[in-house]
């Protein structure tokens, strides 16, 4: 039994019964109904062609309990239509589930939920783990989502940038348990990707890919950040640099440039370096500049900082911190790192215990003590 | 079996004996000091009485109804003289006495110098037991 196979199909089925007009709640228990029959059935008796066999079945499923929900109305009986097994063109339905997974009526945190259930198949358990919350409170906040958009009819095409900001959530959310969300969401990006052309999909999934490779020298074996400038550089996987570098190249090719392209671009320039110093960070910098005049954000500002520091020396760089507002995640830190490399040791100290305790996770508060705490004793030498 | 809370405080507990902030610990210090408390919560799950662990942020706000229809109230400019708490431990042992006894293992995880910190640690049972009836 292809479990892989029934999880890849799951969304384009659904896709196909809420284009029928389903109500989303009901077309999602109407296709677990028919996975379920296909565990039954499928080992004895392979369909020729699953996903015609799945979204039949599904199908009668979504109508037996329609007719058996609204049997005192006589106006139902009408609806005795099966559809004729067969092909069933998959992209544009998929791509519609997509876009009603990423509803603007949708918290963030609910967009995110349901897209792990709806698109990726995940099953609630599955979500919970990652979350680390209980079971049925991710039941409550996917049935809930569920409602939301029961009424929703798709029938504009949706935003693609709110689809892409929700997968770039999944992605950054880590992991833990059974469930790794960066894979999930590099898988589920590619669908995407598969679904429609765009240079802002490439965009993302060149970013996540590019991301993805440095992720086994990003941590030690007991969960210290290691800084990109002391990464192991041999632990990079070169394939998944390739490929994100070539998607990222072909979609900026297009001229049509957006925030995930320039933050891909940077990604490529960081990860195409052999050494930590044979940076391009001019280059780098002047994509921060693309980046701020795209998204306006003071957070890329603060990271140009940081880029023009590595350019232009620690000056430069603590220069170009000053022009902005000190409340800022992060500035404390990112001053500190400038301080540091400008031989300022004692304000570098202070800034990075300053910083440790306006961290938001530990890893990075640990990493920041750790900081301090060096610097400190060399001070004591 | 019973659940106990082990509270570790920012602010609020007495001074610790080895008081040094973390930052002006070495680096080898701190990775001591981490060791010494994942090693004990490793041993706490062997034994099957780890239930949970988790740090908190050291900024938090108080909050208060302010009456129909208003925002609630936060806490102004007094945040300073609030206790904190830093992260906690939850266990769940036979005992109380085995509850003081792991909080004082806990206590002497070693800071600065390698010296235990001897930090004052909070000790809460859980209000989950119903009193058991003997006649």
């Amino acid at each position: 039994m292809d479990e892989v196979l029934l999880r890849s199909l799951t969304p384009s089925v659904l896709g196909v019964l809420c284009r029928r007009g389903a109500d989303f709640a009901a077309a999602e228990d109407a296709v677990q109904d028919a996975l379920v029959e296909a565990l039954r059935v499928w080992p004895a008796d392979p369909p020729r062609d699953p996903k015609g066999w799945l979204v039949t079945v599904a199908w009668r499923r979504f109508l037996d309990a329609t007719r058996s929900d609204a049997a005192r109305r006589r106006r139902e009986d009408r609806a005795e239509e099966e559809p004729a097994p067969g092909p069933v063109p998959a992209a544009d339905d998929t791509l519609r589930l997509y876009f009603l997974c990423a509803h603007p009526s949708l918290s963030p945190s609910s967009a995110v939920a349901l897209t792990l259930r709806a698109v990726g198949g995940l099953t609630t358990r599955q979500i919970a783990r990652a979350y680390l919350v209980p079971e049925a409170t991710m039941a409550q906040r996917i049935s809930r989502a569920k409602r939301t958009v029961a009424g929703v009819r798709l029938d504009r095409p949706g935003d693609v940038a709110t689809v892409l900001r929700v997968l770039y959530l999944v992605f950054n959310e880590g992991y833990s348990g059974d469930v790794d969300l960066a894979a999930e969401a590099v898988r589920l990006t590619r669908q995407l990707a598969g679904a429609i052309d765009h240079p802002e999909v490439a965009g993302l999934l060149a970013l996540m890919l590019l991301h993805h490779a440095r992720r086994a020298a990003r941590t030690t074996a007991d969960g210290r950040l290691v800084p990109l400038a002391e990464q192991d550089r041999t632990r990079w996987d070169t394939a998944l640099i390739a490929e994100g570098i070539g998607i990222l190249q072909a979609a900026l090719a297009r001229d049509r440039l957006g925030e995930f392209q320039a933050q891909a671009a940077i990604a490529a320039l960081n990860a195409d370096a052999p050494t930590a110093e044979e940076t391009d960070w001019p280059q780098i910098v002047e994509w921060y500049d693309e980046l701020w005049r795209l998204t306006g954000s003071p957070v890329v500002r603060l990271n140009r900082a940081v880029a023009v520091g590595e350019a232009d020396g620690p000056r430069a760089g603590l220069a170009a911190l000053a022009e902005l507002d000190s409340a800022l995640p992060r500035y404390a830190a990112v001053a500190a790192y400038l301080h540091e490399r400008d031989g300022a040791l004692e304000t570098a100290a202070r800034l990075y215990a300053e910083a440790a305790g306006r961290a938001s996770n530990l890893a990075e508060r640990d990493h920041l003590t750790r900081r301090a705490a060096r610097l400190n004793a060399r001070l004591r030498r | 079996m019973a659940k106990y809370l082990l509270l570790k405080h920012y602010r609020g507990a007495p001074a610790p004996v080895n008081d040094v902030p973390m930052d002006r610990w070495s680096p080898e210090e701190i990775t001591a000091h981490m060791r010494y408390m994942s090693d004990f919560a490793d041993r706490l799950k062997e034994t099957g009485e780890f239930v949970d662990a988790q740090a908190l942020a050291p900024e938090g706000t108080f909050v208060r109804y302010d009456g129909e229809g208003r925002p609630p109230v936060t806490d102004g400019p007094f945040a300073e003289t609030k206790d904190l708490i830093a992260g906690w431990m939850v266990i769940d042992v036979d005992s109380h006495e085995r509850a003081v006894e792991l909080a004082g293992e806990l206590s002497a995880a070693p800071g600065a110098g390698g010296r235990p910190i001897h930090e004052w640690l909070e000790v809460r049972p859980f209000l989950t037991e119903t009193p058991t009836v003997t006649e």
